[in-house]
């Protein structure tokens, strides 16, 4: 089978837009989680929330484009651009074509028909959802925009990918809840692997940060009621209470080896392993005894040919919840044994990406093999004495990475463990 | 008090619809100005957010111009 490289790489995340701005916000430990807006004027139970950095898509696509999509899809717009460019895909623009961020689209060389898009989103356009739907109720069933279906589709960000670059190979969006970004990414290189496609622009995708939703969440006891900053998102501590939610996207693009090769690609990096599975035991609650965790990452492990003593960091799903985190690394006792990967979870600083998650967490990955550097946990100070793990807390951790994984666990018990290598 | 209906459909496709003031003419077709069927129903919505008054659907599958549009919704004020 042949080998899938990275060859580009895009993120908007509360770390920062880019991916040197982003590591940089990961690696200063700095919480990206401030006071929403919107939340600290109405009685929203929680007010803080990880956004990403202020952008403006009138500007950047055009007001008339802009207002035909939701923010998920801007965001997916923002970090697929990147990566395109990022990976020398992009063709300038042709004159008078009309097609920001995107140029001429895929350039030549590249055969469109074999160029596929898996993006993952939780939800997809929640603020539309939400900002139709008093429509319906108050002004009436004619008062419904003509747009919200085609803004609010969960497929809709992939769509677009596909319409600006005119990659017209397997096209699709999954959803298995916070695990769907490294879910994407999975089903992207097994798509190349099985010769469907040469390249997959594949990632992650969240912008769910609305009254309802927090307000949700909140009522299910998954947010943190911590409104300091400074300590709301502090994954693996003993006083942690829930995550913070946060919003982005980040995007990858996966290549065939030979691909890449032919082409003269930069090489990022390798997605060497993946693994899937399911926890069969509850909606939102993970199995004590790390189910189908473990399963996720003894198959990533098994996909990418490792003994447990290869990985040199895990990047966690750590969302800071006090069951996410105990279960979590109780199975990575279970899988590591007495091999103890240095642990770390960048929600501290990014908060909980939902479905992008696993997206933004596969750059940061690739980002400390590159750099030999393991952030640091942000905002963690006493590990919970329950958690038996080499958790990388207070300064990032200058070591080798060889090998990364990086887990994503989804409600519903939907898991993903992926393994990168230089 | 009538509404001057060409000039809010005027300044819904400058705003709304990022259209080039210059290109906005009674004559010009929604087709030409980069507009599908969802997006003139969006901008009657628009329209009848603005002045109350409602363009059907039947009614819009003869509308071709902005002008089309224009005298359809003249028709129906007072």
């Amino acid at each position: 089978m042949t080998d899938v490289v990275i060859t580009g790489r895009g993120i908007i995340s509360p770390a920062g837009r880019g991916v040197d701005a982003a590591w940089q916000g990961v690696l200063s430990a700095v919480s990206a989680a401030a006071p929403h807006p919107e939340f600290t004027t109405d009685d929203t139970p929680v007010t803080l929330a990880c956004m990403a950095p202020e952008f403006d898509p009138d500007a950047e696509f055009g007001r008339g484009t802009s207002r035909r999509l939701d923010r998920y899809t801007h965001l997916a717009m923002v970090a697929g651009s990147e990566a395109l460019a990022d990976a020398g895909l992009l063709a300038p623009p042709s004159e008078g074509a009309d097609n920001p961020g995107f140029g001429g689209g895929l350039v030549d060389g590249v055969e469109r028909d074999r160029v596929g898009v898996l993006l993952g989103s939780g939800i997809g356009g929640a603020q539309t959802w939400a900002s139709e739907y008093p429509n319906y109720i108050e002004k009436g069933p004619r008062r419904v925009s003509p747009m919200f279906i085609p803004k609010m589709l969960s497929n809709t960000a992939a769509g677009v990918i596909s319409m600006r670059s005119g990659a017209r190979g397997p096209n699709m969006t999954v959803n298995t809840a916070c695990a769907a970004g490294a879910s994407a990414m999975h089903i992207g290189r097994d798509l190349i692997r099985s010769g469907q496609a040469d390249l997959v622009i594949a990632g992650g995708v969240e912008a769910g940060i609305t009254g309802l939703a927090m307000s949700a969440f909140s009522q299910m006891g998954a947010l943190t009621k911590n409104d300091d900053p400074s300590s709301a998102s502090r994954p693996f501590d003993v006083d942690r209470d829930g995550f913070v939610m946060g919003e982005g996207a980040a995007v990858v693009i996966l290549e065939s080896i030979e691909h890449a090769e032919r082409r003269g690609a930069t090489i990022f990096g390798r997605l060497v392993g993946a693994g899937a599975s399911a926890d069969a035991h509850h909606m939102t609650a993970p199995p004590e005894d790390g189910g189908g965790a473990i399963l996720a990452m003894q198959r990533a492990l098994h996909d990418a040919g490792f003994d447990p003593a290869d990985i040199d960091h895990i990047n966690a799903h750590g969302t800071s919840t006090p069951l996410n985190d105990k279960t979590e690394a109780y199975a990575v006792r279970q899988v590591f044994g007495d091999h103890r990967p240095a642990l770390a979870s960048t929600k501290g600083v990014t908060g909980h990406l939902l479905g992008a998650a696993g997206a933004v967490e596969a750059i940061f990955s690739l980002q400390a093999i590159a750099t030999d550097t393991v952030p640091a946990t942000a905002n963690t100070q006493t590990i919970d004495p329950e958690i038996d793990a080499d958790v990388v807390i207070g300064e990032p951790r200058p070591m080798p990475v060889r090998a990364v994984m990086s887990n994503s666990f989804g409600f519903g018990g939907q898991n993903a463990s992926l393994v990168f290598t230089a | 008090m009538a509404h001057d209906i060409m000039a809010t459909f005027t300044e819904i496709l400058i705003e709304d619809f990022d259209i080039p003031a210059d290109e906005v003419t009674r004559d010009a077709t929604f087709e030409g100005l980069g507009l599908d069927s969802l997006d003139v129903v969006d901008l009657t919505l628009a329209l009848e957010e603005k002045t109350g008054i409602t363009l059907e659907d039947d009614e819009l599958e003869e509308v071709v111009t902005v002008g089309d549009a224009v005298d359809l919704a003249d028709g129906k004020q007072e």
